[in-house]
């Protein structure tokens, strides 16, 4: 008599009713982030090519993937140690930043682990423990990485500031700087957005009228809750911007373009 | 004016089901609810659905439409194409009863594990002092009409049902960040929330914000906060280099 | 013997809206195994549905309010018709009730200095509305929920009562059916509390959810119990009237209390040629005045758009008469043009999202339009105010089902404070009714038999009707002929049509199983729908005057000397008919009378 019910309701990956482009979604982000990972990760090891100057000799015009140059004064004394390149230093701020960023960690759940593709569409693997067991609770350090993400804005915005003096010319105006100033802007916004930040500026409160200390935290978490609601604006915004300023500032450092600026250095 | 529309809807049992498929005359300004009636009062008079208040308000008419989990009777008609095949189906995460009904009894069962509202002293005059920036959050949470929309997309139990067990679910996130911001609330619910509601499940794929029909930000506003506060106490790496010196003295 | 399920327990609890929830947790807490039994799922139940607030005289808005000035407004609103024990007892305890929800969690919104805010709304004197934004009812009944399912309460989800059993005179406990499975069940039970809310879906044209069947009001009737004043029924005035899917949903009164004013297709505010003398010393004449009253209550007088509800109705239900209405049969009710934007949703969150949603408006830039809509019974469930005891014994009621506290009209805000004040008095008379019997009842299988046999007679019918018909034409005839303006000769045709019906719901028949069948459900509601509205129609026909929710064309005044001091009372007869008769009302003491004499 009782029959098996029919598939309607059948589970499995990417088992879904859904009638609209749901995959659209999760394919462009699939692209763009492997994209522009892609690059960044090239971009790091690439001080040798035809685009492997990352500076204009003598200034400080310098890809921001670079930015701060600390790790250059130990590259110098260790001759041809290209795995040391200074741009590692990205690797104990940003990047696990944005790794365990709660934004990101949303986008490549659904483009990359397929966990899940879009709402209501079968997920990817036979079991799912999520974020409560190993690798994936390892997550959890993203606010601690935020604090180390933090001094690198106005390591940024120094930088920034510094590529409108050219040594021995004095302070000027070029497109490049400009670029720099948005990327640093943009930088900032995408931290500042954070929602670790968020907690910790004032979320963890249970009352925010409490005292001087909580108002005053209130209102700069007023300010950080409203940024923090176009995060995944700034993380794409701020992602852009360092790949385009990468490349332009490579291609004026190695003289394929000129950059429209007051100085007669380059 | 009236037009007809396709309807394709799911009538079945805990034993069998299939889709069956019914052309309804539709009104201006009708939702699915209305012609989900339409069809009960005159082609399927057992179809069976849940609903009571028919103005999103109570949360009882969840279906699953084109696919997509939403409140029937916040789904307009004229949302689709003329013609279009409009699909209903019970929410797929819970076991089906009926047609378009279906076992919620979960949910109600995790409601029971937790902890109730536990408030401190009040004041001199017997009652409470809380300003409206301290109870703002919690009044977002306490929009929800337990349409159990966020439960059923979630894949964690939707894909995973073994998840069960370990797992409260997007609603009760939401539950326990309300009790856990309440400016007056003492109990502690944080080792809950990690451990027995399993909020580490989550990886914020952010489905629970999408489908709400209350538009609370689920994802956003409930559980991340709900995961840094458990970051505060239970993965500060100085806090756990300290605990492993310590213990290990 | 047909197969069910047995329970037993010292108190049941019909109904979970805010009512049975507040009656359920204070039995409970008095020691009495309680279960809970509700059609819907938890906290689905109409109280949702309530959106301006809860009126209690907590006096943080206006040090000047208290309890006697809330008692003279209700007494007032409710055109002295009310048990006035009942609603004195509501404006003392009301208080106490909010601040207990607040103690259990709710989140009220809130004054400059942290108190519970107070809003304004038709009849009060001063701004008394507890309230969350325009969502109070769900906060009222999520508090209780979630407070009950600590407190050792059995429910019952999505399980329907069908009939009460009774002990000799006295009830003894319900039969009931699961919804999902169409199984039986027995209870046994030394006392019943009955919160089963109202009887909208009688009227086509209704705010009401489809639990709203008045189950409680047949429940009880059929045990022999008393129902008083079924024919005060309110319209409120505000009800969504486009398009037509939604009309009868409604929309708050908060929208006026928070500056909305009415207006007709000439863009007048004509509300002011409606004020009634009965109110015109305390209504404002002049546009100045009314809006000068939103801020300044000490020297302005109130306007008259938020005169009670009834009067309301009525001017809106004569203005649309006079050809001045709304492209779609309502008026319309404007706060785009009176109040920003950011204000409105932030007040008004969910009419913002329902206008929207349902009807492709605005209401921050365009007016809605509204018109009266079938939202409360007044009338109900005849009960002694202390103990909200019925008539018959072990029998309880609170909340909607249960008549005398709002007399001829229920003020907004109310309803909700009624819920908590009189559900926690049924709760606590009904579990000491229990301690105090000495042997719990035993269920009498005959009766059972008969009840279930006549619960299952539709599926044994081959060709008899469908009950959505029969739904229908009573909701239309309740509706054109027992609606907002009454007159004998069409209550008497209501009358006929009723009995008319009556007789094709012996015949209906249902399809399919038993197993979450809505028909058969709808089958057996329609027993008590049919008892109701012939309950209505009854009482309307016998009163000869026009009075709160009653309004008669060939009776327009209040007859204060032959009407104003009679409640119309219902009960069945020995043969099974129904009988109508008039018994007066209780007296009221000296010292409360003094509060009238201004």
């Amino acid at each position: 008599m009782a029959q098996a019910v029919a598939s309607p309701l059948q589970s499995g990956f990417l088992a879904t009713l859904r009638q609209d482009r749901w995959w659209v979604e999760p394919a462009l982000v699939f692209g763009s982030l492997s994209l522009f990972f892609g690059w960044l990760t090239i971009s790091i090891f690439m001080d040798f090519g035809p685009i492997g100057h990352y500076k204009v000799e003598g200034t400080h015009f310098l890809t921001p993937v670079y930015e701060p140059t600390w790790l250059s004064a130990i590259n110098a004394d260790w001759e041809g140690a290209w795995y040391l390149s200074p741009a590692f230093i990205v690797l104990v701020g940003p990047v696990p930043f944005r790794a365990t960023c709660y934004y990101y960690r949303r986008a490549y759940y659904r483009s990359y682990f397929l966990s899940p593709p879009a709402c209501a569409v079968g997920d990817l693997g036979k079991s799912y423990k999520g974020e409560s067991a190993f690798p994936l609770i390892m997550q959890n350090v993203h606010r601690y990485i935020m604090y180390v993400a933090l001094v690198f804005v106005p390591l940024l915005w120094i930088g920034a500031i510094r590529s409108f003096h050219v040594p021995g010319e004095g302070w000027g105006f070029g497109v490049g700087s400009a670029l720099l100033i948005l990327n640093a802007f943009l930088l900032m916004m995408y931290t500042f957005s954070c929602h670790s930040l968020r907690h910790f500026i004032g979320g963890g409160l249970n009352c925010f009228s409490c005292t001087a200390f909580t108002r005053a935290r209130k209102r700069v978490w007023d300010y950080v809750s409203i940024w923090n609601e176009s995060h995944r604006f700034w993380a794409w915004s701020s992602l852009l911007g360092i790949v385009l300023v990468d490349v332009y500032i490579r291609l004026v450092a190695n003289e394929h373009i000129t950059d429209p600026n007051t100085w007669s250095h380059f | 004016m009236s037009e007809t529309a396709k309807m394709r809807v799911f009538r079945g049992d805990t034993e069998s089901g299939d889709w069956q498929d019914y052309e309804v005359e539709v009104e201006e300004g009708q939702v699915v609810l209305d012609v989900i009636h339409r069809i009960q009062a005159t082609q399927a008079p057992d179809l069976a659905v849940r609903w009571n208040c028919k103005a999103g308000k109570c949360g009882s008419c969840s279906a699953e439409i084109n696919g997509e989990p939403r409140l029937m009777c916040m789904t307009r008609m004229n949302l689709f194409e003329v013609g279009e095949q409009i699909t209903v189906a019970p929410m797929k995460t819970w076991p089906l009863i009926r047609d378009l009904v279906t076992d919620v009894s979960f949910n109600y069962e995790v409601a029971k594990t937790i902890p109730a509202f536990k408030p401190r002293e009040p004041e001199a005059d017997g009652t409470y002092r809380m300003m409206q920036e301290d109870v703002e959050r919690g009044q977002e949470f306490r929009k929800c009409i337990e349409c159990f929309l966020c439960q059923n997309v979630c894949h964690v139990i939707r894909d995973h049902p073994e998840n069960k067990p370990e797992f409260a679910g997007p609603r009760f996130f939401v539950r326990l960040a309300e009790l856990e911001m309440h400016p007056l609330d003492t109990e502690d619910r944080l080792e809950l929330a990690r451990k027995d509601a399993g909020v580490g499940y989550c990886n914020i794929t952010k489905c629970c914000t999408e489908v709400c029909p209350e538009e609370i930000h689920i994802t956003d506003n409930a559980i991340i906060p709900l995961k840094e506060r458990v970051a505060d106490r239970y993965f500060d790496p100085i806090r756990w280099l300290g605990s492993k010196i310590f213990s290990r003295r | 013997m047909v197969d069910y399920e047995r329970h037993d327990y010292d108190v049941i609890v019909i109904g979970a809206g805010g009512a049975g929830l507040r009656a359920a947790i204070e039995a409970s807490a008095q020691g009495a195994r309680t279960a809970l039994i509700c059609k819907s799922l938890l906290g689905k139940a109409h109280t949702v549905m309530a959106e301006g607030g809860i009126a209690a005289a907590l006096g943080n808005v206006w040090p000047q309010d208290n309890w006697e000035v809330h008692f003279r407004d209700t007494m007032r609103g409710g055109k002295m018709l009310n048990n006035w024990r009942m609603a004195q007892l509501h404006a003392q305890e009301a208080p106490d009730r909010v601040r207990e929800l607040e103690e259990w969690g709710a989140l009220f919104d809130r004054t400059g200095d942290g108190r519970i805010l107070q809003r304004d709304f038709g009849g009060h004197r001063y701004a008394r509305l507890a309230h969350v934004g325009d969502r109070t009812g769900l906060e009222l009944i999520r508090t209780l929920q979630q407070h009950a399912v600590h407190n050792g309460i059995d429910v019952f989800m999505e399980c329907t009562v069908s009939r009460l059993l009774k002990d000799g005179n006295r009830v003894s406990g319900a039969v009931a059916y699961w919804r999902e499975s169409g199984n039986l069940l027995v209870f046994n039970a030394k006392s019943v509390v009955l919160a089963t809310g109202g009887i909208g879906k009688a009227f086509a044209v209704t705010s009401n959810s489809w639990e709203y069947t008045g189950d409680g009001h047949a429940l009880a009737y059929w045990a022999g119990a008393e129902l008083i004043d079924m024919e005060c029924v309110q319209f409120h005035p505000t009800g969504m009237v486009w398009p037509p899917s939604v009309r009868g949903i409604l929309v708050t009164e908060g929208v006026r209390g928070d500056g909305g004013t009415l207006r007709n297709s000439d863009d007048k505010r004509f509300m002011f040629d409606y004020i009634p003398d009965f109110f015109r010393a305390e209504t404002a004449d002049t546009i100045e005045e009314a809006d000068g009253w939103y801020e300044d209550k000490e020297n302005n007088r109130r306007t008259p758009d938020l005169l009670p509800r009834d009067e309301v109705a009525r001017a809106i239900n004569a203005e649309v008469k006079a050809g001045r209405g709304s492209p779609h049969g309502g008026v319309f009710l404007d706060i785009a043009s009176r109040r920003s934007t950011d204000y409105i949703r932030r007040r008004l969150p969910s009419m913002y999202h329902q206008f929207k949603q349902l009807a492709d408006v605005d209401i921050t830039a365009q007016p809605m339009e509204v018109g009266p809509t079938m939202h409360y019974i007044m009338g109900g469930i005849r009960v002694e105010a202390d103990t909200a005891a019925t008539t018959v014994p072990g029998l309880f009621a609170a909340g909607e089902c249960a008549g005398g506290m709002h007399g001829a009209n229920r003020l907004g805000g109310n309803s909700l404070s009624d819920l908590v004040v009189f559900g926690r008095r049924a709760g606590l008379g009904a579990a000491q009714d229990a301690a105090a019997q000495v042997t719990g009842p035993e269920a009498d299988d005959a009766q059972v038999e008969e009840i279930f046999a006549e619960m299952r007679a539709p599926f044994g019918r081959e060709d008899g009707e469908g009950p959505y018909d029969i739904q229908r034409d009573l909701q239309e005839t309740m509706n054109s002929l027992v609606g907002i303006i009454r007159t004998e000769h069409e209550l008497l045709q209501a009358r006929e049509q009723i009995d008319a019906l009556k007789q094709r719901a012996t015949n209906v028949s249902v399809y399919g199983h038993q197993q979450y069948n809505p028909g058969w459900h709808l089958a057996m509601d329609l027993q008590a729908l049919l008892t109701v509205s012939e309950a209505t129609a009854r009482a309307a026909n016998i009163r000869e005057e026009s009075r709160g929710g009653h309004t008669r064309d060939d009776y327009p005044g209040p007859n204060d000397t032959d009407w104003g001091t009679r409640n119309v009372v219902i009960s069945q007869g020995v043969d099974g008919a129904m009988e109508v008769s008039t018994s007066p009302l209780p007296e009221m003491p000296a010292e409360l009378k003094e509060l009238f004499e201004e």
